[in-house]
């Protein structure tokens, strides 16, 4: 088949190995970026009439190598490869090249190519676009509008992040096993940066943006596929469905910030949680854990819980203890205070995170956490406080709104009635 | 006779596919299927979840070894299957064709099989 959604689809799901092996050929963004683009605009034209190749990869990466070499070699005004040549040579070299692809090269190709967007130098909003660009291949036009950016804005964010990429010099001989892990450590971490700009956008008027989180699913998959064996990218790419799987229930009709406890759990997307729990249960055999898995197991107790009566906050507090020591941050420590108040009360709660405030005080989660345990104490005038301040800190307008809601509803309890 | 359509495709094609390529497929497939079981010709369907999801467990050295990921490296990955029951290849291929019209792209292999248990029906 032939038609152009196939080839649609085969062209974006080639990407990242193409491009990554165009990368070690020339060792250049630009000109990989350029041969890939070129190689798929001959696929456009050859496939629907030679039919679709044994391995498209392969084949993209053999014609946008021979197209990027044809390219330098008429520039420097020798003669250009006669086209027959070219396409005899097409047949041989592809099986040559698909042998190749198979081993670990293609691993570490890949691996590279998603490394060099994690670049220390760039900041994370850089990072993420420069790897939604290069590596998924979203048009600068589609990133802007994730971003909330203009179209030229990002075009240059995404120039200035490559060029300072250029500058920094990228290592291309094969990474040695520590080095490997490092690199899939940064990776990892990249994804699931990218993962919440979906989930919780940092700003704007848009909560969510699934398309984000749809993307970082898709490229946790693929770095799991090149490292099967590693708990944490399992428990990264579970934690990424575990979550995502929530996104249709988390907002209303009108676009309103529903809980956890609140959602209509029968939107909950059950492929998703099926194909995510498999991946904690795999990731738990190997007995090493690690933040991605522990936040995981923390996803999946709230999904198997069939009501919100059900979830088992005994265990989510003893995972978020877990996940202190692995990890201590004072974000976690509220998180795991939610789970105390559950289990032990609000009051317990609230002592958990009362010495956090300094350290989180321009935290907008903070003081919603801390509003709601005040009123569920009955202490409404320092909970309508904390409810102020976390308005003058909300990262959108849904989640203004949100804490709206419970000020709406302090001062009608508070009007006589 | 029973038969097994086992269905290969790569993936990742597979994964690039838009929600809403997605839904039209399963779509499509869904009427031929429906059909086949009104003609008490459809067994057992099954969609797999994706091969990262998988685990092998190799049994031929002295102790069995499990392994993360599918047990065959290769382009095309097993995605699914079907049991149909038809009175002979030609008659399976035409059913074959029919699914491959509705789902374009991958491999399918037409096996013969030779048990079924049909276990118990599961929730």
């Amino acid at each position: 088949m032939t038609d152009i959604g196939w080839i649609d689809a085969a062209l974006t799901s080639a990407r990242p190995q193409a491009v990554a092996a165009l990368l070690r050929y020339f060792r250049d963004l630009d000109r990989a970026e350029e041969a890939f683009q070129e190689a798929c605009l001959r696929a456009l034209k050859n496939w629907p009439v030679n039919g679709p190749p044994r391995d498209p990869t392969a084949w993209l990466i053999l014609v946008g190598r021979n197209a990027a070499l044809d390219d330098v070699r008429r520039s420097s005004k020798s003669q250009a490869l006669p086209a027959d040549e070219l396409i005899s040579d097409l047949e041989d070299a592809e099986a040559d090249l698909a042998e190749r692809l198979d081993s670990a090269h293609y691993r570490d190709d890949v691996l590279r190519l998603l490394f060099i967007c994690c670049h220390p130098d760039l900041p994370a909003t850089q990072q993420i676009a420069l790897a939604l660009r290069i590596v998924s291949g979203l048009s600068v036009k589609e990133i802007a509008r994730a971003f909330l950016v203009s179209e030229s804005a990002m075009e240059q964010r995404i120039t200035r992040a490559k060029q300072r990429v250029a500058a920094a010099g990228v290592p291309y001989e094969t990474p040695g096993a520590v080095e490997r892990a490092e690199r899939l450590g940064v990776v990892a971490a990249m994804i699931y940066l990218l993962f919440n700009e979906g989930y919780s956008a940092s700003g704007g008027t848009v909560h969510v943006r699934a398309p984000l989180c749809d993307e970082a699913v898709r490229l946790a998959r693929l770095l799991l596929r090149l490292f099967p064996s590693e708990p944490e990218i399992m428990g990264l790419t579970a934690l990424c469905l575990l979550q995502h799987a929530r996104t249709p229930a988390r907002l209303d009709a009108d676009g309103a910030i529903v809980l956890l406890d609140d959602q209509d759990r029968a939107l909950w997307n059950r492929e998703m949680i099926a194909e995510g729990l498999a991946l904690v249960d795999k990731a738990l055999r190997h007995r090493r854990p690690g933040v991605y898995q522990v936040q995981a197991a923390i996803a999946a107790l709230h999904a198997r819980a069939a009501r919100p009566e059900d979830t088992d906050w005994a265990e989510i507090d003893l995972l978020y203890a877990t996940l202190e020591r692995l990890q201590p941050s004072p974000v976690v420590t509220l998180n795991r205070a939610v789970a105390v108040a559950k289990v032990r009360g609000p009051a317990a709660g609230l002592e958990m995170i009362e010495p956090l405030g300094n350290r989180l005080s321009g935290y907008f989660h903070y003081f919603g956490v801390k509003g709601a345990l005040l009123l569920q104490l009955g202490r409404a005038e320092d909970a309508r406080v904390a409810f102020d301040r976390a308005i003058a800190l909300a990262n959108t307008t849904a989640e203004a709104a949100h804490i709206r809601q419970h000020l709406d509803r302090l001062m009608k309890d508070s009007q006589p009635v | 006779m029973l038969y097994a359509i086992l269905c290969y495709h790569d993936e990742a094609v597979v994964g690039a596919w838009s929600k809403e390529e997605d839904a039209a497929v399963m779509g499509r497939l869904a009427i031929v299927q429906q059909r086949l079981a009104g003609e008490g010709r459809l067994g057992p369907v099954a969609r797999l979840m994706p091969t990262t999801t998988a685990t092998t467990l190799r049994k031929d050295g002295e102790a069995p070894v499990v392994i993360d990921g599918p047990f065959a490296e290769t382009k095309e990955q097993l995605l699914g299957f079907y049991v149909v029951d038809s009175a002979s290849l030609e008659e399976a291929l035409e059913i074959a064709q029919e699914l491959g019209r509705a789902n374009p792209g991958g491999t399918y292999e037409i096996r013969p099989v030779l048990v079924l248990h049909p276990g118990k029906a599961m929730k």
